[in-house]
């Protein structure tokens, strides 16, 4: 019973587990819920999904799998209630929808007169009585083109609908590229992220308590030390389609910089090579030698990169391949001595992740970087810093 | 039991459901969603109506699992051993009982807020895993184990400061508070003030939904900001054409100070106002 939904979620990418599946089977025994699809959304929700993130993608999944419920105005007939009761929902693949015979609308009217006649007792599943669950045109809970709704609570599965079809929880999905409106909560995990790392100090009312449960006896405890000690490189790529990503990130890290014991920022154009600049007006007069660079910022420095890494792989590959300038090294050897001189490293993209596989250059600096590229979204932000603090 | 919405709070169907669905099964109840939605006042609310004693548990930054459950006040007992005290010779006399320990032996049903969950560390929800779970705990000082007789309802409230673990959310039932439509609002104004002239709270209304679409904001007014201000405007007796369309736009509205509570938001919107009067 409903496995198909269950498995249908887990296919579309939610993270639900077996115990909260169960959970929902035991509320639906337990009639927590009356038998309307409306309820019965409201209930799979509040039992499955744990995160306000994900409600768009449960909507869009529960759509894709119901979408054959629907309600069919100016039709009444008298039809026993208990054969309606939900029992099972049926999922059809494509391939068997196709095969369903799509009957006309009058021929639709006459069968249901016919069956009606016919029927006697209540029925559920199969493909040609009324009842539940099963793809025979009449009856509700299953599927069937062009079915027709009889009792349920029809008026109210309208409204569900509205709600899952809208997707009114899209701006809430954590997927979705940074921008002013989830700003807030990315400086957050970038607070977190600055915050950990221990030394060790003395817990005056650890020791206090601890002396008191020994009776008198001096019990000294210490405790780790809460304080930023994360310096972090910013590396950002600047010119063209990159300049409004590169602001929001500038302002990203900017203002977490108090949480940081060191940020310190540097500009490249498309990939690094021998050179990069602080200020880009002056980006020709005022440059500073990578090699300098490394040799300044140690390795506990932690590095991020901002950059579409959309090229030509040539720019990557090949010496004097840098669209600015004649460079005597491949962009790839630069990459690569940089991730040397800092193991924690990572590079945040923000292109689509689904596009990443189509473009080569990607391909190429993600596989420099050991695959450490992430999008440039809350998702993908909350990832490169949990890979910078391995 | 079933939880139906009270005379001062709208609760929506999916709400009631997500409530009724943790009465039943007996599972926490996890609520989140924006500030002043009204996150905390659901326990208060349930618990009235359902009539059972509500026990809160505020959390800090700073509270530990096990305050919930008991604490050993070990620093009074070293004092008294110091003056003597009788008292000293049974430890159970320095157990103070804590928020979860003091639902369990109530022996009738009761409701338990454990409010602002992500505020505490990262591992409070896990330490308090079992307990939720098996509704009992051990005190090691005395030796007892602690069960509860009837399990009493948890709710929990967030404010996505802190991302919760996964084990834990696995135990509870979820639902995140939309802000409510303008229906919604409508009732739950309603609730509030029940002879609120209806031009009035119309003018009210719309103002407040523009005030929220105005993008850049820091903080958008909620529920409980509109409330206010509506006392405000209902104290002060402000005629409903104060609030008229044609120049809602150019006018800051009366009291508005009730509903912008940021500097800047209020800065944002004078410099709205102040554009779109010279547009005219």
């Amino acid at each position: 019973m409903l496995i198909d939904f269950f498995l249908h979620l887990k296919a579309k990418k939610l993270p639900v587990s077996t115990r909260e599946f169960l959970t929902l089977l035991e509320a639906l025994k337990e009639h927590v819920a009356s038998n309307s699809i409306d309820d019965f959304y409201f209930l799979a929700r509040t039992c499955l999904v744990k995160d306000e993130t994900h409600y768009d993608k449960f909507d869009q999944a529960f759509g894709e799998y119901f979408k054959g419920v629907q309600h069919v105005p100016g039709l009444e007939a008298d039809i026993p209630e208990e054969w309606l009761k939900m029992l099972m929902k049926k999922h059809l693949t494509p391939e068997e929808k196709a095969k369903l015979e799509k009957l006309g609308w009058d021929k639709l009217m006459e069968e249901f007169k016919k069956r009606l006649e016919e029927q006697k007792e209540r029925h559920a599943g199969g493909s040609k009585w009324i009842g539940t669950g099963g793809s025979s045109p009449f009856g509700h809970g299953g599927y069937h083109p062009e079915g027709i709704r009889i009792g349920g609570e029809s008026a109210g599965n309208r409204t569900a609908i509205k709600v899952w079809e809208n997707r009114e929880y899209r701006n809430l999905d954590d997927t979705v590229e940074l921008g002013t409106r989830n700003i807030k909560i990315a400086l957050r995990r970038l607070r977190r992220f600055a915050r950990e790392g221990a030394a060790d100090e003395l817990d005056l009312d650890g020791t206090i308590t601890g002396t008191a449960r020994n009776a008198g006896w001096l019990d000294i405890k210490m405790r780790p030390e809460r304080h930023n000690k994360v310096k972090v490189l910013l590396f950002l790529d600047i010119g063209g389609s990159m300049d409004d990503h590169i602001k929001v990130c500038e302002e990203l890290f900017s203002a977490a910089k108090s949480e940081f014991k060191h940020l310190e920022y540097f500009y490249f154009h498309n990939c690094i090579y021998d050179y990069v600049w602080k200020d880009n007006r002056r980006r020709h007069g005022e440059r500073f030698p990578l090699w300098d660079v490394m040799h300044k910022y140690g390795e506990d420095y932690k590095v991020v990169v901002v950059g579409d890494a959309t090229m030509s792989p040539y720019e990557i590959l090949q010496p004097g391949g840098s669209v600015e300038y004649s460079n005597e090294e491949a962009g790839a050897v630069w990459l690569q001595r940089m991730l040397d001189t800092w193991p924690r490293a990572v590079w945040l993209n923000p292109e689509p992740e689904r596009l990443w596989d189509y473009r080569h250059s990607i391909e190429l600096i993600r596989s420099i970087f050991n695959s450490r590229m992430f999008p440039l979204t809350l998702a993908g932000l909350e990832r490169a810093m949990r890979e910078l603090n391995k | 039991m079933r939880f139906e919405g009270t005379d001062t709070y709208v609760a929506t169907p999916d709400l009631m459901l997500a409530v009724n669905a943790a009465i039943t099964l007996q599972r926490p109840l996890l609520i989140k969603g924006e500030p002043g939605t009204g996150k905390t006042m659901l326990a208060e609310e349930v618990a009235g109506a359902l009539g059972v004693p509500l026990l809160q548990w505020h959390i800090k930054s700073t509270t530990k699992a096990q305050q919930g459950l008991y604490e050993y006040d070990a620093v009074s007992r070293l004092r008294d051993s110091q003056l003597g005290d009788e008292k000293v010779k049974d430890i159970a006399n320095y157990i103070v009982k804590g928020v979860l320990w003091q639902a369990f032996e109530q022996g009738k049903p009761s409701v338990i807020l454990i409010d602002e969950v992500d505020k505490a560390d990262i591992e409070f929800p896990n330490d308090l895993l079992r307990e939720l779970d098996r509704m009992e705990f051990h005190v090691y000082e005395t030796r007892q184990t602690i069960r509860a007789a009837v399990r009493p309802i948890v709710i929990i409230t967030s404010n996505n400061e802190k991302e919760l673990p996964d084990a834990f959310l696995r135990r509870c039932f979820f639902h995140y508070i939309k802000f409510p439509d303008k229906e919604t609002m409508g009732r739950i104004v309603d609730v509030h003030f029940p002879k609120l002239k209806q031009n009035l709270l119309r003018e009210a209304m719309e103002v407040f939904f523009e005030l929220r679409e105005i993008p850049g904001m820091k903080k958008k007014p909620s529920t409980s900001e509109l409330l206010d201000w509506l006392k405000l405007l209902v104290a002060e007796d402000i005629p409903p054409e104060a609030l008229r369309s044609k120049d809602r736009k150019t006018v800051v509205p009366p009291l508005a100070g009730a509903l912008l509570k940021n500097e800047q938001d209020v800065h944002l919107f004078e410099r709205l106002v102040f554009m779109a009067r010279q547009n005219r």
